[in-house]
């Protein structure tokens, strides 16, 4: 693409040229991006990177039991035996589903109806942004006990009840966005040419609203991992054998002190996934300039 | 005048919140597939029990009539039998409920004496090391789960150091009843019992540092970032161009006006501080409302669910409306803005 031609003429960059540039000089975001992308990596080939990929079923050896962290076991083993780490791997897979699903609907609901609600005003506006004040009194942990509670305690049911509070905080803030952007020029602009109403809203308002989006997505995706593994840690998570970050460190406490690693270091996991998502929404907020997203 | 306006519409807006809060929640406690009173009794129950049980709870209404009775009942405070202490619901929780509410104050308290001073500290050596060591705690407290932090606090300060008791909000065998306040650390100063209070304040510190720290990275942060707005202010400039000392001008001027964001932060996170509660109470065997809503959760007691979480909404609503009417004293602004 450089060849001897091009290099002597200055270019300017394109804004995703920029934009790569100035993330690459971020260390906040640099740091968030790798601790992001590692989790993911291993999350994916945990088959084939964890040294005992077998125990995460429900194998039993009652010779290695509470063995602390050794080369063998890098992270020690529980009181059937099997290896904590590569548990902990495969616990990670949980938490990034969790992730996924809870923002893959809560985001563009959250998205779509803050648009909606922010773009048309009047009664529409009313009825969504009250929804969203009463979802604020309700704690999302609670919300997700309480479903699991009357339903059956199981992952999809807790993630749906997550979901079904997360979208206001979207909503909140896409509506603020679109009502600032409402009476602004290139908008009107459109009105005037006759765009209709779906132009404006997703090719006007929702390209003004991405960088935000994107930081607090990225924020939220360590919140709702932390949400999760509350969860599972008050026994609501997936059932066991399959590996879960949160009823791990819960099934650990029942050993402390002295098998301090079988609650300790699967919850430092649970900080390190959730401390890649804040590092980069950070980063991105810095990066983009947005005003202060929780 | 104005300001009762003010007072009354938020009053009003805070009791349509309830109402949507009161659907919500027997929405989900009714209008979920499966029958209640099965899911209580579980699959051996024979159907004259389950019958039985449906008539008691007057499940065999029609859905408008039981959301009319709930709302009934809530309205005179009655949230209906528990069916796993076979006590009235408002009962449990009046007797757990001020174990929580001393420990979320502690909590809160605790939150800003460290938050505030942290934020301060930041704006005023901004970029600086103190600023990168507040913002690397305000990230680190942010990202922690707080069953994780109270785990750790468990191990740290109980079994290695054995500085501080991790069980409970009285050790064992003390024996005192609060019963002015209901808050152990008010009622054994009302009633002249030191040693109690300092045993009380003992034992709500482990589980109160666990569940404060999200909210006091956040407290840190937004006091830090206002601190720094309010300090490019003309009236800063014009009270530096004076000579008004430092001091003064950090703790007079600057102060005061960073006061608001970390309120309006506080009332936000103020449901997702309950949420925590949840997991810091069961981790702390703390006799709260959380630990007997969890065991409500897991024995599928519904009547005890719904209250729990009724009464949840309402400390947020109360909370957020204090905050607010609290903002309107000191800021006129919110006043105006407060219309929502």
């Amino acid at each position: 693409m450089t060849d001897a031609t091009s290099v002597s003429q200055p270019r300017r960059l394109s804004n995703a040229d920029q934009n790569w540039y100035r993330f690459t000089r971020n260390p906040t975001a640099l740091i968030g991006a790798g601790i992001v992308i590692l989790c993911i990596l291993a999350a994916i080939f945990a088959p084939f990177i964890t040294p005992y990929p077998e125990h995460v079923g429900a194998v039993v050896d009652f010779r290695s039991r509470h063995l602390p962290p050794s080369a063998d076991y890098w992270f020690g083993t529980d009181n059937v035996g099997r290896d904590i780490f590569s548990r902990t791997i495969f616990g990670m897979r949980i938490s990034l589903l969790l992730a996924v699903v809870v923002l893959g609907i809560a985001v563009p609901v959250g998205t779509i109806l803050g648009l909606v609600a922010g773009y048309f005003g009047g009664w529409v506006d009313i009825i969504i942004m009250r929804i969203t004040d009463i979802a604020l009194a309700i704690p999302a942990l609670v919300m997700a006990l309480a479903v699991a509670a009357v339903l059956s305690p199981d992952l999809i049911n807790a993630m749906l009840a997550i979901a079904g509070l997360w979208w206001t905080w979207h909503a909140r803030l896409i509506y603020a966005i679109t009502r600032q952007l409402r009476s602004q020029e290139f908008v009107e602009a459109a009105e005037t040419l006759g765009a209709g109403k779906m132009h404006i809203l997703f090719r006007e308002i929702l390209p003004n609203c991405v960088s935000a989006l994107a930081v607090k997505t990225s924020l939220d995706c360590g919140f709702v991992i932390i949400v999760g593994a509350s969860l599972s840690f008050l026994g609501l998570g997936i059932q066991p054998p399959t590996p879960d970050l949160g009823t791990m460190v819960a099934s650990g406490s029942d050993f402390l002190p002295d098998y301090w690693w079988e609650s300790v270091l699967p919850g430092c996991a649970i900080l390190f996934v959730a401390l890649g998502f804040i590092l980069l929404g950070d980063g991105l907020r810095d990066l983009f300039d947005v005003e202060e997203i929780r | 005048m104005e300001f009762l306006f003010f007072l009354v519409r938020r009053i009003l807006w805070s009791l349509l919140v309830l109402v949507g809060l009161s659907m919500v929640i027997f929405t989900i406690a009714r209008g979920v597939p499966g029958d209640p009173a099965r899911l209580a009794l579980g699959p051996r129950a024979s159907q004259e029990q389950v019958q039985a049980l449906q008539d008691k709870l007057g499940l065999n209404k029609p859905m408008v009539e039981q959301y009319g009775l709930f709302v009934a009942g809530l309205a005179r405070g009655d949230l209906g039998y528990s069916l796993l202490t076979e006590r009235p619901v408002n009962h449990d929780i009046r007797d757990t409920f001020a174990a929580t509410f001393e420990l979320v104050l502690f909590t809160i308290t605790l939150a800003f004496l460290f938050g505030m001073p942290m934020g301060v500290a930041a704006a005023y050596w901004k970029d600086r090391w103190p600023d990168n060591v507040v913002r690397l705690v305000a990230l680190f407290s942010a990202v922690a789960p707080a069953f994780f932090l109270a785990l750790l606090l468990q191990i740290l300060a109980g079994y290695v150091l054995h500085v501080l008791p991790t069980t409970g909000r009285l050790p064992h065998g003390m024996d005192f009843t609060a019963s002015i306040t209901g808050l152990l650390t008010i009622d054994s100063l009302l009633l002249g019992r030191p040693d109690v209070f300092v045993q009380a304040v003992r034992h709500l510190l482990l589980p109160s540092l666990a569940l404060s720290s999200a909210t006091l990275g956040q407290i840190a942060l937004t006091t830090r970032s206002s601190m720094i707005d309010v300090s490019s202010q003309d009236y800063i400039e014009a009270s530096r161009a004076f000579g008004v000392p430092e001091r003064v001008q950090i703790f007079k001027y600057m102060l005061r006006p960073s006061f608001v964001p970390p309120m309006t932060i506080l009332g936000l996170a103020f449901a997702s501080l309950i949420g925590s509660a949840f997991v810091v109470e069961l981790v702390f065997s703390w006799p709260g409302m959380a630990a007997y809503g969890v065991r409500a959760i897991m024995q599928k007691d519904l009547n005890a669910v719904m209250g729990v979480v009724m009464v949840s909404g309402v400390f947020f609503v109360a909370v957020n409306l204090a905050i607010d009417v609290m903002l309107g004293v000191v800021d006129p602004r919110v006043r105006v803005r407060g219309a929502r």
